[in-house]
This record gives structure tokens, C-alpha cells and sequence, in this order.
């Protein structure tokens, strides 16, 4: 079971939210879909810079893998006030820890309500679904 | 999707597996960039089940087959084995294969994803020759052994002893883990010293263990590292470096087309004439340090003009770079040409070095 401390968007990224601020990050069927559990294989990862605002659903970063390139999605609005800059050298936190030191950028939400988001069990059903 | 006789072993191995060419195949084991080196240092074991196997028998196989494909067919030795393409009239390729020359017919190994337009082009022109054509595809299969080891592995289970002393391109009917009548070729798509080895499906699962158990270096290798490989290796592959829009001549791939008078006419021979007279673009190859790996359809600029379009890409283990093979203009065609490679709105800086990136017998530098 993934975390349900968090919400989560189809296109598996997550975001863990803490009064009017929220963490994202990418989960770690996501991670796994690119590099195969083989975190050498991811190569970049694109991230924004602070102080741009984002909308739900809008593209915020990439990230590539030795196979293929996946756009970052926003699952939430508002304004980022941090960026994980470790991520930048240390791809392999982004697959070896996706839910804590993996997290990507720090939102500043202008929008709390996290209802368009799906919770953990049922991301879970999708994955199953999936597979 | 259909499986090979080895889709079960992929699956024990911890295979990846996923869609290719309309089989269930295994894109990789473990890291892609380990499974790539270790072909080049030692030995990797490949399912090459997918590709298509086409059998032409009949007096007139060898005329038929060199009306239809670019390669001189009827000069092939018995024995020997020439790379080839089938082009419309056009010259754009619909595929790329190697021909077999056996003393009484052809046998043709061709892409898994063109397999079905190759032998519908081999049976619109069939009629007026008196030739036989089997797809051998599903009642039989085929392995890959390759890597500086792979001569003393497969010559390990081979008791005839012809293994060694077999040539590039060159194949012989021999004894594979006790298996007679066996065709293997030194043949493959890595630029390593490697075979092809061709089997009956219910054989299939017997030789690939017996392989893999022969020596602790030899692994199974996907797909993925298979195509990085052959990019390394500066081999065309259909879909990316030639399509029904890249000809074979504009690609570097003239070695494989013959306008001689004794080869006669052939299907797409007055088109690529006209293309060698006056080609309007050149496949090269391209490094990037930076840290985005170049893909299809990324476009090259010199400055704010488009002037080229990779065609693959892929991280070299090799080279420990990023390389690809693009298409430029002839007049930028050059080692050393500095371009920009977009990536979706950002700029990379390339620079033009010509293919092949690796090469066994010719190291760069």
C-alpha cells in the first residue's frame, strides 16, 4: 500500500499537504516505469524555478530515463516556493526514496481543496487495473 | 501478441517484458547500460524469436529474389549471406534483411514489424517466377550469441568444431547441444564477434538453457540493450534511419545495392540511381555531453535554422556518451560541424562525428 498521508493524480504524482503548503513528488510505480528499479538509468530530471505559479494539471519539470521521457504534472495550484535541489546530483533519491527525500518541489497552495486528487487505495486499484 | 518458445524463461529471468513488432518480447533483465557492456566485454544471450523467416525455394528463387531486393543475390556464394533491402519503386525501403544463399535457395531473415508487408510485397510479385515462398517465422526461431566470449561458448557446445573457423557473414549446418542439421551464422547486430543460431521452437527452450548454463558470463540481454548496441555499432534500423520517406543511399547503405547490368532490373533501382547521382541529405552520427539523451524527431539547428532530424539516440556505455544518427545537409555532413539539438524548446549542443561510433576491428583513436 502506498502512502495515505498523501493524494495522488493519475498521472502518478503525488502531494502531501501540510496546512496551506504541499509537497510533490512522483510515485514510485512512476519511478519504475522509467528506470526498471535500475536507478543509474535515469539521467535528468528537469525541475521549475521558485516563484512560478502552477495550475493543476500543468506540466512543471521532466524527467528522463536512459528509455524514455515523462512529463511532470502539477496535481495541485499554487506558487513554488522550493525546489529539491538534491535531486539535480542524486537522481537514484528520486527511486530509492520517492515518498520523503524524493519530493520535487514546495507548493505554496492557492487552492486547498484536494478533492480532485484520487486517494492511495485508489491509485492502488488503478495500478491494479493496470496491470 | 504472440510468444516465442522462450517467453516463459524470459519471465523466470525477471525479463521486462512488453509489445514489440506484434510479439511479447524482453526489453531488458536488469540496467540496460550493464547488459550493453557486458556484450562488449563478454558474451549476452538474445531471443531473437520476432524477426521473420522466410524461406524461398524453386528454380527460379535466386532471379526472383534479385528483382525485388537491392543486393546482388545471384553472386552470393553458396554459404554466405548478404545484408540487402526491399524498396518500392520509389527506392524508399519498405524493409532491411539478410539474404542466405543455400545451393538451392534463398532464405531471408526480416523485420518482426515488417514481416507481414514483406511477404504480401513477395507474393504480389510472385506470379511469372516458378518460386515457393514459406514464412518459416512461427514453426521455427532463432537465438542470438554475441561478444568477444561468444566463439568459445558456442564452439564449447558445438562438437563439429566448425564454429571457429566460420566467417563474417558465412553459416554452416552444424551440431548445437546435440542437436544436428543446426544452421548457425556469424552474424548479428552488436559489432561484436557474435552468431545467429536457428532452431526448431520445441528445441528452443533446450539450447537457450544449455547456453546459459555453459559459462557463468553469459546473460540474457533485451531488446533495449540489443538496439543501443547496433547504434553503437552504426546498423541501420528500419523505422529510424531508413523508412518508407529515408532511402537506403542517402543512409550509407550502398554497399547493399548493386546496379550491375548482370543483376538485371529491380524493383526501386532507376529511383536510387537518381538518388546516388544527387542525394540531398547524409545520415552522420552525432555525440552530446550534455545530459538530455537525443531521440527520434529531435531537430538540429544551426542557429535558427532547422537543418537536420535525429533519427536514434540513445546514452553510450561505450563511448560514455550520448550519441545518435541524424540527417544533415551534404555540406554540413562533416566530423566536427557544431549543432544545436532541440529537446522540446531547449537547446543541446551536438557535434557531427561519422558512423560508426564503435567499430571491434577499427578502434577510434
Amino acid at each position: 500500500m502506498r502512502p495515505d498521508d498523501r493524494k495522488y493524480l493519475e498521472t502518478h504524482e503525488w502531494a502531501k499537504v501540510t496546512g496551506d503548503i504541499a509537497l510533490i513528488g512522483l510515485t514510485d510505480f512512476a519511478i519504475h516505469e522509467l528506470c526498471s528499479g535500475n536507478e543509474g538509468d535515469l539521467v535528468y530530471c528537469d525541475l521549475p524555478e521558485t516563484g512560478r505559479t502552477l495550475e493543476v494539471g500543468e506540466t512543471f519539470g521532466e524527467i528522463e530515463s536512459v528509455k524514455a521521457v515523462a512529463d511532470l504534472s502539477s496535481p495541485v495550484e499554487g506558487e513554488v516556493i522550493e525546489v529539491n535541489e538534491a535531486i539535480e546530483d542524486h537522481l537514484e533519491i528520486l527511486s530509492s526514496d520517492p515518498w520523503e527525500q524524493g519530493w520535487m518541489v514546495k507548493i505554496k497552495l492557492t487552492k486547498k481543496s484536494m478533492d480532485h486528487l484520487i486517494d492511495a487505495e485508489t491509485y492502488e486499484s488503478m495500478l491494479a487495473k493496470q496491470s | 501478441m504472440k510468444q516465442t518458445p522462450l517467453h516463459d524463461d524470459h519471465e523466470a529471468l525477471g525479463g521486462r517484458m512488453v509489445e514489440f513488432g506484434g510479439w511479447h518480447m524482453p526489453v531488458q533483465y536488469g540496467p540496460i547500460l550493464e547488459e550493453a557492456r557486458h556484450v562488449r566485454e563478454r558474451v549476452g544471450l538474445f531471443d531473437l524469436g520476432h524477426m521473420g523467416r522466410v524461406r524461398i525455394d524453386g528454380p527460379d528463387a535466386l532471379r526472383f529474389i534479385d528483382s525485388i531486393a537491392t543486393n546482388h543475390c545471384a553472386r552470393i556464394p553458396v554459404g554466405s549471406i548478404r545484408y540487402a533491402l526491399f524498396c518500392r519503386a520509389d527506392g524508399n525501403p519498405i524493409d532491411d534483411l539478410l539474404v542466405y544463399r543455400e545451393s538451392e535457395s534463398v532464405y531471408l531473415v526480416i523485420n518482426a514489424a515488417n514481416s507481414d508487408t514483406d511477404l504480401a510485397w513477395l507474393r504480389e510479385h510472385e506470379a511469372g517466377w516458378d518460386v515457393e515462398i514459406a514464412d518459416e517465422t512461427v514453426t521455427t526461431t532463432m537465438l542470438a550469441i554475441q561478444g568477444p566470449r561468444s566463439t568459445q561458448v558456442l564452439a564449447g557446445v558445438c562438437p563439429e568444431g566448425d564454429i571457429d573457423a566460420l566467417g563474417y557473414y558465412k553459416f554452416t549446418v552444424t551440431t548445437v547441444c546435440g542437436l544436428a542439421d543446426t544452421r548457425v551464422s556469424r552474424t548479428g547486430y552488436t559489432g561484436e564477434v557474435g552468431y545467429e543460431i536457428y532452431l526448431p521452437n520445441d528445441a528452443a527452450q533446450g539450447v537457450w538453457e544449455e547456453l546459459l548454463a555453459a559459462d557463468a558470463e553469459v546473460r540474457p540481454i533485451g531488446l533495449a540493450a540489443r538496439d543501443t548496441l547496433r547504434l553503437e555499432a552504426g546498423m541501420a534500423l528500419y523505422g529510424h534511419e531508413i523508412d518508407a520517406t529515408h532511402n537506403p543511399i542517402e543512409a550509407g547503405l550502398s554497399f547493399a545495392i548493386s546496379f550491375s547490368e548482370e543483376k538485371g532490373d529491380w524493383i526501386g533501382r532507376e529511383a536510387l540511381q537518381a538518388v546516388a547521382r544527387a542525394p540531398r541529405r547524409e545520415l552522420v552520427g552525432l555525440t552530446s555531453d550534455g545530459k538530455r539523451v537525443p531521440r527520434q524527431g529531435y531537430g538540429l539547428y544551426r542557429a535558427d535554422e532547422l537543418v537536420g532530424e535525429v533519427c536514434s539516440g540513445a546514452v553510450s556505455p561505450t563511448l560514455d556518451t550520448n550519441i545518435a544518427t541524424a540527417y544533415v545537409p551534404p555540406e554540413l555532413a562533416q566530423a566536427g560541424t557544431q549543432l544545436e539539438m532541440d529537446i522540446r524548446g531547449r537547446r543541446q549542443p551536438v557535434v557531427l562525428c561519422a558512423l560508426p561510433f564503435y567499430s571491434r576491428t577499427r578502434p577510434k583513436n
